[in-house]
């Protein structure tokens, strides 16, 4: 376990993981975090729609928007950043996202083992309680010296 | 007939993420997305979400194809997605083809494999559900 000084932190951990390649492009942001639950931002932009003449985001970015909520998830649950590897994830449109509007990625890692995390989590565009999407995941450990990231990051 | 070879089938969303249009195999769509730094999730590995992303755009290629050849207008709305992460994508191109496995009146069931350098062995599967709304239908 991991002692408080290194403890994995989803707000300050966020904006290293976010800074650049897809996480980057998308403009994921943080939002809020708990025990074993961490939300993130997906701002609404122009050129992730889903369809031309229609201003929902397309359901691509929302499946990236849950993987890396996913994984803060897991990682705040375990105390520690650790590679891990999406090995399933299911999504389920309930309804379409309000036009021109965020989306919010909120996952919680329900059970951890030596070698799995398993995730639920919603998708919704301001209220918590009315999701545009459920999703369903899980994640296997690797070996961590496959992802340079853990050097970079507090308690990792 | 039109020929669905002409339809759209690269979404802004896609084409933003370098997604292409890479060939037609018979009448079904292979989607490409070179290897850049808005596909890479960590150092050096293709992102989950842009594979899920290639997928995606592959299975509603490959819907629209089979729709405007019916001549067919639907507005495609997604019900659910499972994908199947198989393998580590590298920094190469990636690639996608969808099968129709059922096409019904409202409902389209769609399995979707994504490769790099050998088809026989996917980076990554998908199975789609997708709901038509007929464009009469959606007034």
């Amino acid at each position: 376990m991991a002692d408080e000084q290194t403890r994995f932190d989803p707000a300050q951990a966020t904006p290293f993981l976010t800074a650049r390649s897809h996480n980057g492009w998308l403009g994921l942001s943080y939002r809020d975090h708990g025990e074993d639950w961490a939300e993130l931002e997906l701002p609404w932009r122009e050129d992730l729609l889903g369809e031309d003449g229609r201003e929902v985001l397309a359901s691509g970015p929302i499946i990236s928007l849950m993987d890396m909520a996913s994984g803060l998830a897991i990682w705040t649950r375990m105390g520690q950043f650790r590679a891990i590897a999406t090995l399933d994830l299911r999504v389920d449109y309930t309804r379409p996202a309000r036009g021109r509007s965020s989306v919010f990625g909120r996952a919680q890692c329900y059970r951890l083992t030596r070698s799995a995390a398993f995730v639920r989590g919603i998708a919704h565009d301001g209220d918590p309680d009315d999701p545009v999407a459920h999703m369903q995941a899980v994640f296997m450990s690797i070996d961590a010296r496959s992802d340079p990231r853990s050097a970079e990051l507090p308690g990792g | 007939m039109a020929d669905p070879r002409d339809i759209e089938i690269v979404t802004p969303y896609a084409r933003s993420l370098g997604i292409a249009l890479d060939r037609w195999e018979g009448d079904t769509p292979v989607l490409r997305v070179e290897f850049s730094d808005s596909v890479q999730g960590r150092p050096g590995a293709l992102h989950g979400g842009a594979i899920s992303g290639l997928l995606e755009t592959a299975g509603y290629g490959a819907l629209r194809a089979e729709l405007a050849r019916g001549e067919r207008e639907a507005q495609m709305k997604p019900i659910n997605i499972t994908v199947q992460f198989l393998r580590s994508g590298k920094t190469r191109p990636s690639f996608a083809r969808a099968r129709i496995v059922k096409l019904g009146r409202r409902t389209a069931n769609i399995s979707v494999e994504a490769w790099q350098d050998d088809e026989a062995k996917p980076i990554a599967s998908a199975v789609m559900n997708i709901l038509m709304v007929d464009a009469d239908a959606a007034a």
